[in-house]
């Protein structure tokens, strides 16, 4: 059993009382400690889904002997650039059981964290702006229904309320229609790893950065530890939580995964005075697009249509997207284009993620979040926290590795288009 | 930005000229063959950080299919070559050997 570390809550009073001494008192958010020679369970990746892993893991079920090693910096990977889209409006029962529940932890994460990570329900409108897509929403819609998930079609006069910046009448790209989901939103993407770096790290865990795994050490098909550059680390149990690089550890391991890795890119513009309380998405033209709470709009485009691990993304998909976006939104044509960058996102065959055991015993893998891990932070955090702790977790049943044998998917590739 | 030169018509153009087409040299397995084959063949890619030996169609170009051998990390092009071959030919892999020593491809290198 790790000690757990005592750290002052945020809160109001708190801010106040610093503001006396000049806020001199703040201590750092979690601690460095140096690898030990052994942990109960080891989770390899330090962003969103890994933390948030490690977190469950103490917190339902009472595994707080954990490090989580991170070969960068903490939140330094997709966890840090995505568009901090959140939404439930999946198709399928699993992924939209699976996406509802991390909608829903999201809402008191702040609260559950005592970390402020500016959860805003300010709704996602998804375009329909082809006949297919009315089509393929008004059937999301119902889906929905049915699984509990509040989404409605709405018409496009009721679109241009919610977004008075749209242009209905593009000459390519009409708006007909769009799923809209009041209670998704936004969140900060830094502020959900710190968040759950601090409540792992005071739960007495130890985050470990800048530290790579290099080889993964097994005996008798059975996981022992892990060779990293900070020595080796024994363990019982790991769990592989890389996203773009999930086939690399894989290799390591011994298996291979259906999962190939491609550069997805966004792009901000400069901060311009507020003029969009929700998030739009049109995923006929692979661009989606918000502001943040500091004015920049927040574009997110389409993926490289080749393998490769860059973390920077071809070209000519920001000259494609943004160009689509003009059209939809002519507003932000003169808007000057402040940063871009990439993040190596993790395909699987059916668009949904692997949440499974693998071949080699007490290993497990969370990956195959494509385009749209963000949303699913608490979520698949919950889930296979509980699938490492226990063998078995009813959120992410179906989402196990056999299903590709078997030919079961859980097919979102049509639901949920390139834009998550 | 990536450069592909098709070996076809010699033309050498940037990647909106041309389409990927995913892993190259794959030994296909159909009706008759074990689970585990059907498996491999239908999503057990390779996906390598590194070199990548993958296909290609010249789109806007000739329209013929062929190979590359490119990196995934650096986006170095090792060569062009024609689609009716199993495997790179011997100057490309010495190409490749000599930026990248010990590199491996399934069951040849």
């Amino acid at each position: 059993m790790s000690e757990t570390r005592l750290m002052k809550r945020y809160s109001a009073f708190a801010v106040a009382k610093e503001a006396l001494k000049y806020h001199m008192g703040w201590e750092r958010a979690w601690a460095s400690p140096e690898p030990k020679k052994k942990y109960d369970a080891i989770i390899i990746g330090a962003g969103g889904h890994g933390l948030a892993t490690a977190y469950y893991l103490g917190k339902n079920h009472g595994i707080r002997n954990v490090a989580i090693l991170e070969k960068g910096w903490l939140g330094g990977g997709n966890t840090g650039r995505n568009t901090t889209i959140i939404r439930s409006n999946y198709l399928q029962d699993a992924s939209a059981a699976m996406y509802e529940k991390s909608r829903s932890l999201y809402e008191t994460l702040s609260q559950d964290l005592n970390y402020n990570i500016m959860f805003s329900p300010r709704g996602v409108i998804m375009l329909a702006q082809t006949q297919h897509e009315v089509r393929g929403y008004e059937r999301t819609a119902h889906a929905n229904a049915l699984q509990g998930v509040k989404t409605e079609f709405i018409s496009p006069s009721r679109v241009k309320e919610l977004c008075p910046i749209i242009n209905l009448e593009g000459p390519r790209y009409p708006v007909l229609g769009g799923l809209w989901q009041a209670r998704g939103g936004t969140a900060r993407h830094d502020a959900v790893a710190w968040g759950y770096a601090r409540a792992c790290s005071a739960m007495g865990m130890d985050v470990i950065q800048k530290c790579e795994v290099s080889g993964i050490r097994t005996e008798g098909g059975k996981v022992t530890g892990v060779s990293t550059n900070k020595g080796d680390i024994a363990c019982d149990k790991l769990g592989i939580v890389v996203a773009g690089h999930s086939g690399h550890l894989a290799d390591m391991a011994g298996f291979r995964l259906p999962i190939e890795s491609v550069a997805l890119q966004a792009l901000v513009s400069e901060p311009i005075k507020p003029c969009m309380d929700v998030v739009v998405m049109a995923n006929t033209v692979h661009g989606y697009m918000s502001q943040s709470d500091k004015g920049e709009m927040v574009i997110g485009g389409g993926a490289d249509g080749y393998n490769n691990y860059t973390q920077r993304g071809s070209f000519h998909h920001i000259e494609e997207t943004v160009r689509a976006l003009i059209e939809t939104f002519p507003m932000i044509s003169r808007l000057k284009m402040l940063r871009q960058w990439g993040g190596i996102v993790d395909m699987t065959g059916d668009r949904s993620p692997i949440l499974s055991k693998t071949p080699v015993e007490n290993v497990f893998i969370n990956c195959g979040w494509g385009t749209g891990g963000f949303k699913a932070i608490p979520g698949s955090g919950w889930g296979f926290a509980e699938l490492m702790a226990k063998g078995y977790s009813p959120l992410t049943a179906e989402f196990g590795l056999e299903r590709f044998y078997e030919g079961r998917f859980i097919d979102e590739s049509v639901a949920a288009g390139v834009a998550h | 930005m990536l450069i592909l030169e098709c070996p076809y018509c010699g033309v050498k153009g940037e990647e909106t000229e041309f389409t990927g087409g995913g892993e190259a040299h794959l030994k296909r397995f159909g009706p008759g063959a074990s689970d585990d084959d059907f498996h491999g063949y239908l999503f057990k890619r390779e996906n390598p950080k590194g070199v990548h030996l993958e296909r290609w169609r010249h789109t806007n170009g000739c329209g013929k299919w062929f190979h590359a051998a490119r990196n995934t990390v650096t986006l170095e092009v090792y060569g062009t070559y024609p689609a009716q071959t199993t495997e790179p030919p011997k100057d490309i892999k010495d190409k490749i050997s000599a930026r990248v020593p010990g590199w491996s491809w399934r069951e040849f290198s």
